[in-house]
């Protein structure tokens, strides 16, 4: 087992976590673990845009954005962090065009913006044109844009290092530090202990527990299960966002900007259902609200196919220019993976888990919190692990791209500063690799005959079918059964692979573990919020109740004096400063 | 606009093929294999799976490891062919396995899936992918600039930023260098996923380190290995035009106009 010593020390390279190494390597000794070569990152699927009020185009400014982020997230947004999102945005997007980002252009050679759901001008009056943008992969330029810059920077990665626990000193309840991190080298199957004085998760999300989601393969809240486990609490992570338009059955995503051109959703007879749901906005209202939209309408047997079980995206009248110009890879994704040719063919489309609106609270500098209102010394978290929360009980389209530049920046300086700032590293734990050695050793040696595969096929069979965009009492509490008994069954999961190197099958196996902790946090929390809320909707509690639950959820795991695990709830208050909550009606 | 589909036509199914219940093939992957924990040498194995063909051969991977052997090793992230990660050599040809249906592979006969060819394979179907990102890193790719920051964005023309869109496209996935022959026989060449990425700051307007940048590639190892054989541009998985973008970098070279 080696061990290291930096100052700071960054989990993940996506965008929160490379816009936060640009920051850090300036000011203290970096370094960023990696599971995925940077540039393997999730961040480069993101499509659509960033957005910020940079009026270019049209009359804009960072309050509407704010108050649109705010109602966007049906008001659990902490407003002091939605207006701090809103007002860096400007500052935010502007730094990646000097970083070299090649954003489209307007005729005078300003970032070109267009509109995209939920984001209107004057407080819901008419979409407005928000969302900088670069073609259709506006998070392939951030994500090599801000490579590049670490390249220039001279950051230091480890590529390949999978970060398995973290290190704290204190126990939960108490003063907490953070000691630094285990990681696990994929190429030879080695332990290194990382000593730091600071620590920021930038681990990306958690949708692999769900079956139909536009999340890769190696989104499995490594970093939220990290922290959970060591006692910190996860926040508001009943809220998951469900996007409109995932291929049918493969989930990959086809932005929101196809709507922002024009594209519009129809159901088998053709009809332009967003009319009826959302007179204003229609196609580009909020995600929740399209997405609920559209299984109402399959539901009621307007669904297309011979098992009406999706709708349509239609572009056909849209001029194949344009598709060209603004949508090349989305179009391109039809013709490979369904073999349609968008500008003549309307496009086979269902929701797909999306995006985590929950994870590890922390305050506006990235600092990670223990409770309600106590921080953990050296421990910083910024982008889709992390909730602020900016994002509420529902994320506007653009905004976490916006999120992880901001945040990750604040959480870098932050870090760095607090590094640079403290003498000594705290002390490391006796047997610092207790945990993930045991972990791994049991996985590898096991001999239970469980495989991986089965039991996460079978998660995100419940997850998909009890606790995705319709829930009621009765089908979280089936999935909550259904993740108790895979929880057991894990305990005799084996793998074949029993070598040290790229071995992986073990990491699979380790992923799937935190995916399964995940996903019981998260119905266990949606048990628990009797009310619908943004991306979280009861179907046996149709309405928002901002009597009772006007307030973010935070879960704690307990372990009692035998080993028994429990999740325990408990509830934040929502910063309210400007906006008093209305009814959201689009 | 109207608010009916002007053309419901048979629906897309019928392109696609998707009826309810998905209709599967038998297929063989011949896959090559090297683990040098279990031995020095390489060997191809077959493995025989019931899978739809309108499947990617990245999920018959999955299926093979997930199901049958889960010592089968290879990168993967998104499965959409944005992130790079599973460049392979399939059916001899350079391609994302995540970008690939086996019902464009003939799949009748035994679809061989080996390493990306000219770097160093550390198992199965992953290779060492230092060297590549080391030839990345000494173009300077990156934005240079001199001067004062201007207080808000860089103006660039919308035909300036057209020029070099092309090049901005790149994953960094290696298909194009690792089916290079000169790459394959030189090691020290830059390969040309180095050169797009070169390209695409010299064809920036807003770049000022085009020279810089030409001296790297002037080196007896840079652009002027390039034998124009095309087999970059046909495996790139974005649709890049690789050979081109080396030409013009050539070309920039001789006339120092870019
Ligand atoms: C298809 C798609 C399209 C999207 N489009 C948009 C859009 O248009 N606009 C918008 O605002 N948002 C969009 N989003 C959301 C947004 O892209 C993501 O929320 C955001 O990019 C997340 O960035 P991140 O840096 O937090 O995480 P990621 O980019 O996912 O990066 C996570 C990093 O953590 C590392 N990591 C993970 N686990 C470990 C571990 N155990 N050890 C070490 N390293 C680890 C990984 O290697 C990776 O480098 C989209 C999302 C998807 C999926
Ligand atoms: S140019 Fe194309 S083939 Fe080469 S690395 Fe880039 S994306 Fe891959
Ligand atoms: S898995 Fe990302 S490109 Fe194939």
């Amino acid at each position: 087992m080696q061990i290291h010593k930096y100052d700071t020390v960054i989990v993940g390279a996506g965008g929160a976590g490379m816009r936060a190494a640009i920051e850090a390597t300036k000011r203290s000794r970096t370094a960023v673990l990696t599971k995925l070569y940077p540039t393997r990152s999730h961040t480069g699927a993101a499509q659509g845009g960033m957005a910020a009020a940079l009026a270019n185009v049209e009359e804009d400014n960072w309050e509407w954005h704010t108050f649109d982020t705010v109602k966007g997230g049906d008001y659990l947004v902490d407003q002091d962090a939605a207006e701090i999102l809103a007002k860096e945005a400007i500052d935010s997007v502007l730094d990646l065009e000097k970083m070299g980002l090649p954003f489209n252009r307007t005729p005078d050679g300003t970032i070109d913006q267009r509109r995209f759901g939920g984001h209107t001008r004057n407080h819901g009056e008419a979409a407005v044109r928000r969302s900088c943008y670069a073609a259709d992969r506006t998070g392939h330029m951030i994500l090599q844009t801000l490579y590049q810059n670490c390249v220039k920077e001279g950051v230091e990665f480890f590529n390949e290092f999978y970060v398995l626990d973290l290190l704290l000193t204190g126990a939960p309840g108490g003063r907490r530090r953070s000691a630094g991190v285990v990681a696990y080298e994929l190429a030879t199957g080695e332990l290194h202990i990382f000593r730091a004085k600071a620590v920021i998760f930038a681990s990306g999300g958690n949708g692999k527990f769900y079956k139909v989601t536009s999340n890769a393969h190696t989104l499995t809240g490594d970093g939220q299960a990290a922290a959970w486990r060591r006692g910190l609490p996860l926040e508001d992570m009943e809220f998951f966002q469900f996007h409109p338009t995932g291929i049918w059955k493969m989930g990959i995503l086809l932005t929101e900007g196809a709507r922002g051109e024009g594209g519009i959703l129809r159901n088998k007879d053709g009809e332009r259902f967003m009319e009826k749901y959302a007179p204003t906005i229609k196609d580009l209202a909020p995600r929740d609200m399209v997405s609920r939209s559209i299984y109402t309408e399959i539901r009621e047997g307007r669904g297309c196919g011979p098992d009406a079980d999706h709708v349509y995206l239609d572009l056909t009248h849209l001029p194949p220019e344009q598709l060209d110009a603004k949508l090349p890879d989305i179009t391109e994704f039809a013709r490979t993976y369904l073999g349609i040719e968008p500008y003549t063919d309307p496009i086979p489309i269902q929701p797909t888990a999306h995006y985590a609106m929950g994870g590890i609270p922390t305050t506006v500098r990235g600092e990670v919190l223990a409770d309600n209102t106590e921080v953990v010394e050296g421990l910083y978290a910024a982008g889709e692990v992390a909730c602020v929360s900016v994002h509420g009980a529902n994320r506007l389209g653009t905004n976490s791209l916006l999120d992880i530049n901001v945040f990750g920046r604040r959480a870098g300086i932050a870090a760095a500063e607090y590094a640079s700032a403290t003498p000594d590293f705290a002390e490391l734990p006796e047997t610092p690799g207790t945990f993930v050695t045991e972990t791994l050793t049991r996985l590898r040696d096991s001999e239970g005959g469980e495989r991986v595969a089965d039991i996460r096929r079978e998660l995100q069979e419940t997850m998909d079918k009890n606790a995705m965009v319709f829930r009621t009492e009765q089908t979280l509490k089936e999935a909550l059964e259904d993740i108790g008994a895979l929880r057991r069954r894990y305990r005799n999961v084996s793998v074949q692979d029993k070598g040290r190197r790229f071995n992986t099958d073990l990491l699979e196996a380790f992923e799937l573990g935190n995916l399964l902790e995940l996903a019981e946090v998260l119905v266990v929390s949606a048990l628990a919020r009797k009310e619908s809320r943004g991306g979280h909707y009861r179907e046996d509690y149709p309405n928002r109740d901002d009597v009772n639950f006007m307030r973010h959820t935070m879960a704690y795991r307990e372990v009692d004096a035998d080993g028994n695990e429990s999740i325990r709830l408990d509830y934040k208050p929502v910063t309210q400063t400007r906006y008093q909550p209305m009814e959201r009606k689009y | 606009m109207s608010s009916t589909l002007t053309k419901p036509g048979p629906g897309p199914e019928a392109a696609a093929g998707t009826s309810a219940a998905a209709h599967k093939i038998t297929a063989t992957f011949r896959i090559r294999r090297y683990d040098p924990e279990v031995s020095d040498k390489a060997v191809w194995q077959d493995f025989t799976i019931e899978i739809d063909p309108k499947e990617r051969v990245l999920d018959a991977l999955h299926q093979i490891k997930w199901d049958v052997d889960g010592t089968l090793t290879f990168r993967r992230s998104c499965a959409h062919g944005i992130c790079g990660s599973d460049a392979m050599r399939i059916n001899g040809r350079n391609r994302l396995a995540c970008k690939t249906l086996i019902k464009d592979l003939s799949p009748e006969k035994p679809i061989t899936v080996e390493p990306i060819k000219g770097m160093t394979v550390l198992k199965d179907l992953i290779v060492d992918m230092e060297p590549f990102f080391q030839a990345y890193r000494d173009v300077m790719p990156f934005l240079i600039t001199t001067g004062n920051e201007p207080t808000r964005e860089r103006r660039q023309s919308a035909a300036d930023r057209e020029r070099f869109d092309d090049t901005t496209k790149c994953i960094l996935c290696a298909a194009c260098t690792s089916s290079c022959p000169v790459f394959w026989n030189d090691g020290q060449y830059f390969g040309p996923a180095a050169i797009v990425n070169a390209h695409r700051f010299i064809f920036d307007s807003r770049d000022e380190g085009g020279e810089q940048r030409l001296e790297i590639l002037n080196d007896k190892d840079g652009v002027w290995r390039c034998r124009t054989t095309f087999n970059c541009t046909d495996a790139c998985p974005r649709g890049i035009e690789v050979t081109k973008a080396i030409q013009e970098v050539k070309k920039a070279l001789i006339t120092r106009r870019f």
